[in-house]
């Protein structure tokens, strides 16, 4: 049994496989199926200060290995979490990261100096890449200022562990990833959904009910892996990258690109076991190549 | 509701593959353990479609019938898309990687109510968890009546076996067997007196079941199938916009009291 401990800033998690915002709930919705305590960490879905009733119907289609979604950060809001979710949960053996989002600075901030009040709440990633909101969102993660805008706002008030979400859709998304580490995030995780969208050749409309969406599954995964790489060559914080991880050798291919750690979303769609699989894959895979912490293959694709 | 129920991940093997009428097929599953786990009627599976980059995500079906001895799992499919097309296409002996069962089902009359007279209203393959919510109510004493509607007879399916729980009321559009019209044409919302009206079909067709009952003061349940990903209340795709605000079809329905949705 190898060493399966990652470190993301002061956070520890016993293996580096996390779930991703918006594809796992709180967890607990996942609680029969799989043993919750086996997952690094699971990071709850986006929480905004106010409740959201997010966009209408429809709001899912399926496309090739993939699936798109407009959501837009249905939610209950921050107080909701607080008083009816965070008692649920804290009791469970894994790290809870929520995902925070917001319109402006000044309420990503507010909800994230909510989280920092729940002593098991050690990090939180905010998301400032979420595709299907007309304000906030996407908004602030496209350029260097928005970001540095949002991040700096939280950071101020935040001691814990701050991840940043950042969007693949941008023209470089290394020079957003460097303007966050400069407001002082500790990690950027990444990547968020691809804006995309399909037409239902019937009814000659398009699907989603906002028309777009956001990208998941596989079908973006050479997409993930490249910015992975990308920015772990230039950022010094912890990279967590996700994008279409379907299974351990996926999950793998991250870490040796740079990811400290990995999200997986979609994929708890088709297995909701798939988490507690990967990490017994990532752990065969360690011992197989004779190593004994994860933390030595991290990045081991950028050496020669 | 009957959020105790507890999910599974479970490898069902096909046991008999029938196809009723043309594009409906009725999937017979087994466990090798002999006994499938407890499910309720109205509750679905998400069921692990292979083989294809377009059948990505597992598809909702929801539960035909457990058997009374809960050795046999059956679902009706009608083969319209990638997904059921697939299904369509299983042999004896393949299995089917299924997760369920999820959701909350009807709402069953508690034992003490002896003037309980259900009306289970399906259309198409909507009528299939009114099979399993008859075969419940049978076992609880009370005779449900069925009113099942098609565009013509073929699209009837389980006949013999509605007949075995109840009294069954047919419609078709084009009259081949039963009344011509829709369901909610029926002469038996006339003639008959119900305490309970349970709906599953077209959406169209349940929107005017509710009003139908909501007129005649019977309280009413319907089964929503709004396309899901996750089908477990993690994603928030399946929403529908109620009383309450956007709830999930497939964790806080599928089956919903009519009075909650905007529907009337």
């Amino acid at each position: 049994m190898s060493q399966l401990t990652t470190n993301i800033g002061a956070l520890t998690l016993k293996n580096p496989v996390m779930t991703a915002s918006g594809t796992f709930g709180y967890g607990i919705e996942f609680e029969d199926l799989v043993d919750l305590t086996g997952i690094g960490g699971i990071i709850v879905k986006g929480t905004t200060l106010e409740p959201r009733q997010g966009n209408p119907y429809p709001r899912m289609a399926e496309t090739a290995h993939g699936m798109l979604n407009c959501v837009g950060l249905q939610n209950k809001g921050a107080d909701y979490f607080c008083r009816n979710i965070y008692p649920k949960i804290k009791d469970i053996d894994t790290q809870f990261i929520v995902n925070v989002s917001g319109s402006s600075p000044e309420t990503y901030a507010e909800c994230a100096a909510m989280m920092a009040e729940l002593e098991r709440i050690k990090g939180i990633e905010l998301n400032i890449s979420c595709p299907n909101v007309r304000q906030g969102g996407m908004a602030f993660g496209t350029s260097c200022s928005g970001a540095s805008s949002v991040v700096k706002a939280v950071r101020a008030v935040y001691p814990n562990t701050l991840i940043v979400k950042l969007s693949p859709n941008v023209t470089d998304i290394a020079e957003i990833a460097r303007a966050v580490e400069a407001e002082g995030a500790d990690s950027v995780s990444l990547i968020n959904t691809l804006m995309g969208m399909a037409i239902d050749v019937e009814r000659q409309r398009p699907v989603l009910s906002i028309n777009t969406g956001g990208l998941s599954g596989p079908a973006v995964k050479p997409v993930a892996l490249r910015m992975v790489w990308q920015v772990f060559e230039a950022v010094k914080i912890p990279v967590v990258g996700l994008g279409g991880i379907m299974n351990a050798t996926d999950a793998i291919e991250f870490l040796l690109a740079g990811a400290r750690a990995v999200e997986i979303g979609t994929a708890n769609f088709i297995d909701p076991a798939v988490t507690v699989k990967v990490v017994k894959g990532i752990n065969d895979y360690l011992d197989r190549h004779g190593y004994d912490r994860v933390e030595n293959i991290i990045g081991l694709a950028h050496k020669q | 509701m009957n959020e105790k129920i507890k999910k599974h991940i479970l490898d069902l093997s096909v046991v008999r593959m029938c196809e009723l009428s043309p594009g409906y097929f009725e999937i017979h599953l087994i466990s090798a353990c002999g006994t499938i786990p407890e499910m309720h009627p109205g509750q679905f599976v998400q069921v692990r479609v292979d083989g294809s980059p377009e059948t990505f995500l597992r598809r909702p079906i929801s539960v035909n019938l457990l058997t009374v001895d809960h050795t046999e799992l059956w679902l009706l499919v009608h083969a319209v898309g990638a997904g059921t097309k697939a299904l369509a296409c299983l042999n004896e002996g393949h299995t089917l990687n299924l997760v369920g069962p999820l959701g909350n089902g009807f709402t069953l009359p508690s034992s003490d109510e002896y003037d309980t007279h259900p009306l289970l209203v399906g259309g198409g393959v909507g009528t299939a968890p009114l099979l399993f919510l008859g075969q419940e109510l049978s076992q609880r004493g009370i005779r449900p009546t069925f009113l099942l509607g098609g565009k013509r007879k073929s699209d009837i399916m389980q006949l013999e076996h509605f007949q075995l729980l109840g009294d069954v009321a047919l419609t078709t559009e084009d009259g081949s067997v039963g009344e011509r019209g829709f369901v909610t044409q029926h002469s038996i919302w006339h003639t008959d007196a119900f305490t309970q009206v349970y709906t599953c079909g077209p959406k169209p067709m349940m929107v005017n079941v509710a009003r139908i009952a909501h007129e005649q003061k019977i309280p009413c349940e319907a089964s929503l199938e709004n396309m899901m990903a996750c089908g477990l209340g993690a994603c928030l795709c399946c929403v529908e916009d109620t009383v309450e605000g956007n709830l999930c079809v497939c964790s806080e329905g599928p089956v919903f009291d009519t009075s909650k949705l905007k529907w009337i």
